[in-house]
């Protein structure tokens, strides 16, 4: 049995498909593109799919990942490109690799955010954004399945960072671009609880909803604040595995 | 005048409502044309909330069709949820497509498809929100032309003021017929305007425009008569009927939405029409003739819907799918098709009959046989002989030992209550046979794990049927003989607690019924009740009988007419009724003769294996029976090298 592990996006108006209604879209590619799937056992047989870390329905993802078991080799790269094609634009196979390595869930430490909000100055996000760093914890409130939960957002957020937005729209109304890595815990912290967090502790309160798009997810390097490739280990073992086939 | 997509403007609100995913678009399959290289462009609508609209059959076939054509478009649109209603009114949002976002109010035709008259104030909230006037007489020549179809359309007097015209019966044709009317129209430079093009329309004789006609009243409140005010527009107006269905093999890309909806599976329409008889199915009546799609055409569908879509499960629908004349061929045939590939195959509609269990065992050849589906519809041999469901007691007991033993789990029983004629003691016979079944199938399956649910619905009289002359029963009763039925299952040592009993109260269905047999009068109620807010009525949830009750009642009052005058009052032979100006092709007098059997106990046979009893469709409409076999078989696919 080989395992596949894809990137894939959720960009433009397809962000607002939620984790399951991905799934059904997924699996109904899989069909479409004939690919080899095994199946778990039992009366009504699954194809071996695992989802890791959804990204919230309404928040585009640049970085969601998911792994699949098939019964016939077949090339990462060209698997890729007929996913891709079969799933529908904004929906996109980006990256795949072939796994090589376990714990890949573990891997994915932390989160690359950018939160753009429209209608707040850069300095005012700036100001915000200093208020919250400054803090020792910034605790919020969210409705959860298990009601009303008090937690601290302060702790998960490695960094975090105001810059202008670019130079898109030179004369239109102020825009703060927000850059956020945030580590991945129990309970989890959003970038909506960042935000609200940014409202309880400097009142920073976007006219609009913020326009947020997880850019990276994996390894967080805790010396440079970063996100590094998760596939990298898998890259790195196949590297190994091929190299006396290339010399041979 | 160019168009701009709303959905900038829309998007921001999406953040903040259930379901998003629902007001995007971007379904696989779904199309997206050049708004200035078309000259006709329809919006198409169900009016129901997306996951049940989304599958309808009708809508994705008029769609296709349409946007198959070079030049014209069509876009999709379905009624958006109160949370997001409440947010485009508070900011100007208008009713929008999903597949461009373009504002329904931009295009030339607004086609809505009435599967059910619960729909008509889902029609109101979308016209407003698309800044239509409601009445059609207050719409000029830039407002969309808005046209009624689906069944619900054979009787379009309810909403005859809010709807520029109404088309019954099968749509592939018309839609087209209807956008060559448009485009002269328009490439003459609209000559007369809206009304000009709405007499081209009515001239045809099959497109029903209720401004061209008046209706005149008698004292006690019936109708005296419907007169055309028009030169040239027809008495009466035809239904359509598209003859051989493997010329229309749609939908040939069947949507496939990321949304889940209520559906979630590959459609194939097997046959068109059924001529069973049932006396109480508007559906049997209005789609006659019976004509089968062959099945090398369903095979070729099957296939390349599953390549188009990914879908794992295929539904093989008609009315009575069992009563395709080579249903057994392809039930081997696809099953053997797809045996390994995991696809679901399933047969909605089956007869009572021990042939239904060969075919079921077919289809699932790999699966579990948790549940199957019968609908004898009526408790007591008496009542099928009323309705024409010619199911003896014996049939189903044999049936439903062949199911069990087959290793089938439960058995599920449809019925209705309040059917003419009906007594409590024809309804509590249901226990009766229920009790029956459960003491067959521990018999023949050495278990006692066996279960039987039986579910029950309220009759509701339809128009173009033998009991549209029939008095309906009243809430309070309906409810009333459910609950001595409930009783005498609770009270069953023996097998009650091995039946399942699902029933609806009969509120709902007396609104129902006022849409279904009402006539123009009954317009202003839908208004009130919209107006009051009255939104998705189908849902539970959102439907209020007490509301309809209060605006009927005040609305009403000023013709002299009241809500039990058009549910429980039986008409009879005389009176016009508000539909005879639709041909449907059921000639009025078979009709009447057909209820007058009913009343006897006297049973109809089916004309596809009998002689023709007149019921006038066939000679009325120039089509005729198109049924196998044909002989043919579905051969295994080949293999395509990978």
């Amino acid at each position: 049995m080989q395992r596949i592990r894809l990137r894939y996006t959720k960009r433009g108006r397809l962000r607002f498909t939620s984790h399951r209604d991905f799934q059904r879209a997924f699996e109904r590619a899989l069909r479409r593109a004939e690919v080899p799937m095994a199946y778990s056992a039992g009366f009504t047989p699954h194809p071996k799919v695992s989802y890791a870390n959804a990204a919230p329905t309404g928040t585009g993802s640049e970085a969601e990942y998911l792994e699949i078991a098939l019964t016939e080799r077949r090339d990462p790269e060209v698997l890729r490109r007929l996913l891709d094609e079969s799933l529908p634009d904004g929906l996109d196979v980006v990256d795949a690799v072939e796994a090589r390595t376990g714990g890949f869930a573990e891997r994915l430490t932390a989160s690359r955010w950018e939160l753009r909000l429209d209608g707040v100055s850069p300095e005012e996000a700036g100001k915000a954004v200093e208020v919250f760093l400054a803090a020792d914890s910034v605790e919020v409130q969210r409705q959860t399945k298990k009601g009303l939960r008090t937690f601290d957002t302060r702790a998960a957020v490695a960094s975090l960072e105001a810059v202008p937005a670019g130079s898109d729209r030179p004369e239109g109304p102020p825009c703060a671009i927000l850059r956020l890595v945030v580590r991945h815990q129990t309970p989890a912290v959003r970038p909506d609880d960042v935000l609200s967090g940014l409202r309880a502790t400097a009142d920073l309160a976007p006219p609009v909803p913020a326009a947020v798009t997880r850019l990276a997810q994996g390894p967080l390097d805790e010396e440079t604040g970063t996100v590094t490739d998760p596939f990298a280990p898998d890259r790195d073992a196949t590297a190994v595995a091929t190299v006396p086939d290339v010399t041979a | 005048m160019p168009v701009e997509s709303v959905f900038p403007r829309l998007e921001a609100l999406l953040p903040h409502v259930q379901k998003p995913i629902q007001y995007v678009g971007g379904e696989l399959n779904s199309t997206v044309k050049d708004w200035d290289a078309c000259d006709v462009r329809w919006a198409l609508m169900y009016p129901d909330a997306y996951e049940v609209g989304l599958p309808n059959q009708g809508v994705m076939i008029l769609y296709e069709v349409l946007n198959e054509r070079e030049g014209v478009l069509a876009e999709r649109t379905y009624s958006v949820w109160p949370d997001l209603e409440k947010l485009m009114r508070e900011h100007g949002v208008p009713q929008f497509t999903v597949d461009a976002h373009r504002p329904v109010g931009a295009f030339d035709v607004f086609g809505v498809s009435f599967s059910t008259e619960l729909g008509y104030t889902n029609l109101l909230t979308a016209l407003d929100l698309a800044g239509i006037p409601l009445e059609a007489k207050d719409r000029d020549d830039d407002h969309p032309v808005v046209v009624a179809g689906g069944h619900a359309a054979f009787n379009p007097e309810p909403i005859a003021d809010y709807i520029d015209c109404a088309v019954i019966g099968d749509g592939e044709q018309a839609v087209l017929e209807i956008t060559e009317i448009v485009r002269a129209w328009k490439a003459e430079g609209r000559p007369d305007g809206r009304d000009g093009l709405l007499l081209r329309l009515a001239r045809t004789g099959g497109v029903y425009v209720p401004r061209f006609y008046d209706v005149e009243y008698l004292e006690d409140g019936r109708i005296a008569r419907v007169v055309p005010n028009r030169s040239g527009v027809p008495w009466r107006v035809t239904k359509h009927t598209v003859m051989d269905l493997d010329e229309w093999p749609y939908p040939k890309k069947p949507l496939v939405p990321l949304a889940e909806t209520v559906h979630e599976r590959m459609s194939v329409e097997i046959f068109r029409g059924c001529t069973r008889g049932c006396r109480f199915c508007q559906a049997g009546m209005i789609t006659r003739p019976v004509r089968e799609r062959s099945i090398t055409g369903i095979g070729e569908m099957v296939e390349k819907g599953l390549k188009n879509t990914g879908f794992e499960e295929v539904g093989l629908l008609s009315l009575s799918s069992a009563d395709h004349s080579e249903i057994g061929d392809i039930a081997k045939g696809l099953a053997d098709r797809y045996e390994d590939d995991k696809i679901g195959l399933s047969l909605p509609s089956t007869r009572v009959d021990a042939f239904n269990i060969d075919l079921a065992n077919e289809l699932t050849r790999n699966g579990r046989r948790s549940g199957l589906t019968f609908a004898p519809e009526g408790g007591s041999e008496r009542i099928r002989k009323v309705i024409n469901k010619m199911v003896s007691e014996d049939d189903l007991i044999r049936t439903v030992a062949t199911a069990y033993g087959n290793g089938w789990r439960q058995v599920k029983l449809y019925f209705m209550c309040g059917l003419p004629t009906e007594t409590d003691e024809d309804v509590l016979q249901i226990a009766d046979m229920a009790g029956k079944v459960i003491a067959k199938g521990r018999e023949v399956s050495g278990s006692n794990d066996i279960r039987c649910t039986v579910s029950i619905g309220g009759f509701v009289p339809k128009p173009h049927t033998p009991f549209q002359w029939a008095p309906q029963l009243s809430a309070e009763e309906t409810d009333a003989r459910l609950e001595k039925l409930r009783e005498k299952i609770r009270a069953d040592k023996r097998y009650g607690r091995s039946i399942g009993f699902r029933y609806h109260d009969g509120k709902p269905g007396i609104v129902e019924g006022l849409l279904s047999r009402g006539d123009r009068r009954v317009g202003d109620v839908i208004r009130a009740v919209y107006e009051a807010g009255g939104r998705f009525d189908g849902w539970r949830e959102h439907f209020s009988y007490d509301l309809w009750m209060e605006c009927a009642e005040r609305a009403l009052a000023p013709h002299g007419v009241d809500v039990d005058w058009y549910t429980t009052r039986e008409r009879s032979y005389e009176e016009v009724l508000p539909w005879d100006h639709l041909d449907s092709g059921l000639d009025k007098d078979w009709l009447w003769e057909d209820w007058q059997d009913a009343l006897d106990e006297t049973e109809v046979e089916d004309c596809r294996w009998s002689p023709c009893f007149d019921c006038g469709v066939c000679p009325q409409m120039g089509t005729e029976i198109q049924v196998g076999p044909t002989g043919r078989k579905l051969l295994p696919l080949t293999v395509v090298d990978k």
